[in-house]
């Protein structure tokens, strides 16, 4: 474990010694497991194997760009289609890893709206890559828990420790975090990049947080959060929405979001440079991220379709009649009153700089 | 000082287990006087180790008391003993030069440097390794670090010095060597040894008096020439020296004299050491160097046939192994004086003794 | 007696040196077949890869590579003012040739470690280089403001040189720029070199505390009979045989503020429900479950020591006249050193390297330097500066290495 980047230097030396001994499909998936694969392995997976008659491998994996690089680099890739967040999709479109993909010859909405309309907004700025989802960063409590305050309703409330004191878990990355801080701060999420931009909004959102900068947990993978507000090691955590939404539904927790200055981002796939299975790669994304099977997989994951046209598809849990999906996704009207859109292209020019002073200040 | 009467070292009544089940000591009793070169001598498993130990201080008797000059040392830990101890792997401090090994029981007794230096100095100079004072054990030979082992043991001046078979790393000829090098030491400084082996000529060679320790019991306790002329059981008589057996049943018992028939019927006289009475197994104990070979009946001799199986030239005596009342493993060692040499594989002879000679013991199965 | 001295020669004729030399030849032939496949298998694996890591911490040619002909150029720029019209020619042709083959990002994400929100001026202007016209200098100028920036210029001169320092002087919290040479960061920025001493302070007190309470169980396990102490070895070997991330979790479960630890202190009343102790997400958290995790490292290589001592050399010191504790550190202490070496090297080197551990229960004082290295590998993919990081991460455990050597003497480590 502790020689890992070394491992991954190995790994890119001999990434065609293992993919040739690794059983070839017709098409490898990669996602990031749990509840999340399940819903696209039920939305996506399932039809297309149905429609086609050829099969496919998912895979999961935990993020990031490094595995992805290393196969490219190296000639043997063995994975065809990632799903990635936005950033890590410029980011590596930047970079050659993935293919371009033609957003003209995506299937039209069942309305005849061309795909390049019916995509929210913006979502369709990487050129290599198609979105699938909407996801969204909120923070969390749990209702179960007896507590002397009112319910949190605001961004402010997570910042507010005299009114709720306690411990808070919070990302350790300055994306999102930082942005919370300053919606809390007052500052309208209209001008909150812009003033994520400035030498002063910087030092203004850190100023917010050394406020609570004693009573926060960090965590870094998806699945501290919910454990973390189970445990009553924390009383509010940051945390995203569909790990939520899972622990509600499925775990039978009351965890009670507050959409109060949400952050909303976007997962998309793309296509590894140099796939064998280029062909299948792309009928599966073209497929997958179609009107229905965006509609179809939000029955399994609190995340919203980023198709406009599949919000009328919506149903209920495929567990549970009783939960209505729409109310639990951050494309909900009332989730969205008070909502900030990640600005990817902000990060992917400013993460570097952002991220060395954040570490800094945490070490500090 | 010590009461002259009063024994230096006493066991009394000690019993040691270690499982609760069995004794690997039985009822120990040993008084050693001061200055006495005392060996316990047994095979493997008689318990002599273990009562070394015990005096030692590393077990703990289980019952009975052990006592070092008058007084009981049941619960004084080892190093308030202040007994020397010589180990059979030597346990010469591996990271310590030689005056270092020296030097350590007299620094733990916060001597001064210049008595420390004076007696390292005259301990080395006693066993001769006064050029080796600055290496470290492993650039040693086997003798040399015996030498050195025997210096720390003794650098401290005890009065009573313990050793566990100090010698048995080392080959034949240095070991003998090294028994009249310890010998001579024990007698010109007038310490108190006890020493522990299994080799009974070492112990032979050593001693004031041997233990000889089976199934822990002193079997005998006794100088080297009692042992060896007068053993009082078969045990003891096996154990020390080259021994003939006979086996027989007791005809008849008088004025100390067993008359014993052998298995196969002949009749011989022996010395009533340790037998029951009439009817009773005995064995007999004939040394190989008591025994004559010749063609007649000798006046006086307990006589028997018997035929010459093998005869072995060893310079100074023939070993000849003959049948004798059924036993071919019956030995005479015939001193090599110009008349024997005629003896013949095959040839029927006469094998005889004094009666003094053979003593009838206890039967051993 | 013969005056000279002829050369023996084996029963063929054939003088004899030249005869062993040959056999000799062929058996050395052979042990090295038997040990090629290993050797290149290393070589492979591993000496080569950490080579090129290593390259890479001072070698970056990204710029170089994809616009070959302005890196070019701008080895005359002076440095001081905005360049003139042929490097801006230049540049636009490269641009729009960089636009055209889908390089441009490369080239963007290489000058943007250098000068934050260089991607987008880059990217945005290699859209517009497409249809880029003469006088170029305007016409770039107009594309975004920042070309106008004479600091934008010297970072991008910078990025396009192929061989440079700047990754491990950022490494040391040092920034490189053109005209002034290395500068030490604002006090605020600074973070690598308080994460190497964090990493070797946290690493020592690992050690320590391993050292602390392996050394009684590796005794124990080295004195108490062979049927008991094997099974006492699978408890100290159990760790290895669950996934670091159980080992990890069940801290967490324990350490926790709501965990069992803090459960029994409240019942038992050594605290107040209000007042819980931190045991975890802090440098105390790191430290405990590391030293849980490596534990086992520390044992195995005293246990092996410990077992090559008899016990007739504490008994001696003790009949010499030492009490228990004397000769426990006169005589049995200086023996077990080589165990204490070889452990404690073992114990620091992987604590040095550790970082899921520290990730998942470190909180913010627990982050060590090898969780930055991680992160350059896998997430910012800077891999430059993490093989700077390495680099002298390795430099320092090198030195560690020697200062031990120096000190101890490394033929007193014995691993097993």
């Amino acid at each position: 474990m502790s020689l890992n980047y070394k491992s991954i230097v190995a790994a890119a030396t001999f990434a065609g010694l293992i993919s040739g001994i690794a059983y070839a499909g017709d098409l490898t998936v990669v996602s990031w497991g749990g509840a999340y694969t399940k819903s696209q392995v039920e939305g996506y997976h399932k039809p297309w194997m149905a429609k086609t008659g050829k099969s496919i491998i998912s895979e999961d994996y935990t993020g990031g760009l490094a595995e992805i690089k290393a196969q490219v680099e190296s000639g043997n890739v063995s994975w065809d289609v990632v799903d990635l967040e936005l950033s890590d999709a410029i980011r590596g479109c930047d970079e050659g890893l993935f293919e371009v993909i033609d957003h003209s010859s995506l299937p039209p909405a069942p309305d005849g709206t061309p795909a390049t309309e019916d995509f929210i907004d913006g979502s369709l700025s990487s050129e290599c890559a198609v979105p699938n989802i909407v996801w969204s960063s909120v923070y969390v409590y749990d209702s179960s828990k007896v507590r002397n305050w009112n319910a949190p309703k605001t961004m402010a409330d997570f910042f507010n420790t005299d009114a709720f004191p306690g411990k808070r878990g919070m990302r350790k990355n300055p994306r999102v975090t930082l942005e919370f801080a300053l919606i809390a701060d007052g500052v309208p999420t209209s001008e909150v990049y812009e003033m994520l931009g400035t030498e002063e909004g910087l030092a203004r959102a850190f100023a917010k947080l050394d406020t609570i900068k004693d009573d926060v947990i960090w965590w870094e993978a998806g699945a501290q959060p919910p454990q973390l507000l189970a445990d009553g090691e924390v009383i509010f955590t940051t945390a995203w929405n569909g790990r939520v939404f899972n622990a509600v539904a499925a775990e039978d927790k009351s965890f009670e979001m507050v959409w109060d200055g949400q952050i909303y981002d976007l997962d998309l796939f793309a296509i590894v440079k140099g796939t064998k299975n280029l062909e299948n790669a792309l009928d599966f994304v073209k497929f997958a991220t179609a009107t229905e099977q965006l509609a179809a997989q939000a029955s399994w994951i609190s995340y919203g379709p980023a198709r406009k046209s599949s919000a009328p598809l919506i149903g209920t849990y495929h567990d549970n009649p009783d939960i209505q999906m729409l109310e639990h996704m951050p494309t909900s009207p009332a989730a969205l009153k008070n909502a900030l859109a990640n600005d990817f292209m902000f990060w992917a020019d400013n993460f570097d700089e952002i991220n060395e002073k954040f570490n800094a200040w945490l070490a500090g | 000082m010590l009461d002259s009467i009063d024994p230096f070292v006493r066991f009394k009544g000690v019993q040691k287990s270690y499982d609760g089940e069995t004794l690997v000591v039985k009822d120990l009793n040993l008084d050693i006087a001061a200055g006495e070169f005392v060996t316990m001598l047994g095979p493997s498993g008689s318990g002599k180790t273990t009562c070394l130990m015990m005096l030692a201080g590393f077990e703990t008797a289980t019952h009975g008391e052990i006592q070092l000059g008058g007084r009981s040392i049941n619960n004084i830990p080892p190093h308030k003993r202040g007994i020397g101890m010589v180990f059979q792997n030597y346990a010469l401090f591996p990271h310590l030069t030689v005056v270092e090994n020296l030097a350590f029981p007299l620094k733990v007794r916060k001597m001064s440097a210049v008595e420390v230096e004076e007696k390292v100095n005259k301990a080395l100079d006693m066993v001769q390794m006064r050029a080796f004072s600055d290496r470290k054990p492993a650039q040693l030979s086997g003798g040399q670090q015996q030498r050195i082992a025997l210096a720390r043991a003794l650098v401290f001046e005890p009065d009573l010095v313990l050793m566990d078979e100090p010698l048995g790393a080392l080959d034949k000829q240095l070991r003998e060597h090294m028994q009249y090098e310890i010998k001579h030491i024990h007698e010109s400084l007038g310490v108190t040894v006890v020493y522990v082996t299994h080799d009974q000529s070492e112990a032979l060679t050593m001693s004031n008096r041997i233990a000889v320790f089976d199934d822990g019991v002193i079997q005998q306790l006794a100088d080297p020439v009692t042992l060896y002329e007068k053993p009082e059981n078969a045990f003891v008589a096996q154990f020390i020296g080259e021994n003939n057996r006979l086996m027989g049943t007791v005809k008849d018992v008088a004025k100390g004299v067993a008359t014993v028939a052998l298995d196969n019927g002949d009749i011989v006289k022996a010395l009533a050491v340790n037998v029951g009475g009439k009817g009773e197994r005995s064995l007999l104990s004939v040394r190989p160097e008591r025994c004559i070979v010749a063609s007649e009946k000798t006046q006086g001799l307990s006589a028997l046939n018997g035929r010459i199986e093998e005869l072995i030239y060893l310079g100074d005596h023939i070993r000849c192994r003959m049948n004798v009342a059924g036993d071919d493993e019956f030995i005479v060692k015939v001193p090599n004086t110009s008349g024997q040499l005629g003896l013949v594989i095959g040839a029927e002879v006469f094998v005889g003794w004094e009666t003094n000679d053979c003593r009838a013991l206890d039967y051993l199965c | 007696m013969p005056n000279v001295i002829e050369p023996i020669t084996a029963a063929d004729g054939t003088p004899l040196k030249k005869k062993l030399a040959r056999a000799l030849f062929r058996s050395k032939i052979r042990a090295a077949g038997l040990v090629l496949p290993l050797f290149a298998f290393i070589l492979c694996t591993f000496v080569v890869p950490i080579f090129a890591l290593m390259v890479q911490g001072v070698h970056n040619d990204t710029f170089h590579t994809y616009m070959p002909r302005t890196a070019e150029v701008l080895e005359d720029w002076d440095g001081s003012s905005l360049p003139g019209e042929l490097i801006f020619a230049t540049l636009a042709k490269e641009l729009a040739k960089t636009k055209k083959e889908r390089t441009v990002g490369k080239v963007a994400t290489r000058v943007n470690r250098q000068y934050s929100g260089a991607r987008s001026t880059f990217t945005k202007t290699a859209r517009k280089a497409v249809k880029m016209e003469a006088p170029f200098k305007n016409a770039i100028l107009k594309a975004d403001k920042k070309w106008k920036r004479v600091e934008f210029w010297q970072a991008i001169k910078l990025t396009s040189q192929t061989w440079t320092p700047a990754f491990y002087g950022a490494a040391l919290d040092y920034e490189l720029s053109l005209n002034d040479g290395f500068e030490r960061k604002a006090e605020k920025e600074r973070i690598h070199v308080k994460l190497f001493w964090r990493t070797l302070v946290i690493s020592a007190v690992v050690m320590g505390f391993c050292l602390l309470l392996g050394y009684p169980v590796a005794y124990l396990l080295a004195t108490l009979p062979l049927k008991t102490s094997n099974l006492l070895m699978i408890l100290v070997l159990l760790p290895f045989w669950t996934s670091l991330l159980v080992r990890t979790t069940a801290w967490i479960a324990i350490l926790q503020s709501q965990g069992v630890v803090n459960d029994i202190l409240v019942w038992i009343g050594v605290t107040s429900n209000d007042s819980r102790f931190s045991l975890i997400y802090n440098m105390t958290g790191t430290v405990v479950a590391m030293t849980h995790i490596l534990l086992p490292f520390m044992v195995l290589p005293l246990y092996s020591v410990m077992k090559t001592i008899p016990s007739s050399y504490v008994r001696a010191a003790r009949s010499l006249g030492a009490t228990p504790t004397w000769a426990f550190l006169k005589i049995y202490l200086p023996q077990t050193v080589p165990g204490i070496g070889a452990g404690g090297l073992l114990v620091f080197i992987l604590a040095i390297g550790y970082y899921i551990t520290p990730a998942l229960v470190g909180g913010q004082s627990g982050v060590l330097i090898s969780n930055m290295i991680a992160f350059h590998m896998k997430s910012s993919l800077n891999w430059s500066l993490a093989a700077a990081l390495g680099g002298i991460l390795l430099g320092g455990v090198l030195l560690l290495y020697w200062a031990y050597d120096r000190v101890v003497g490394i033929d007193n480590v014995k691993l097993g």
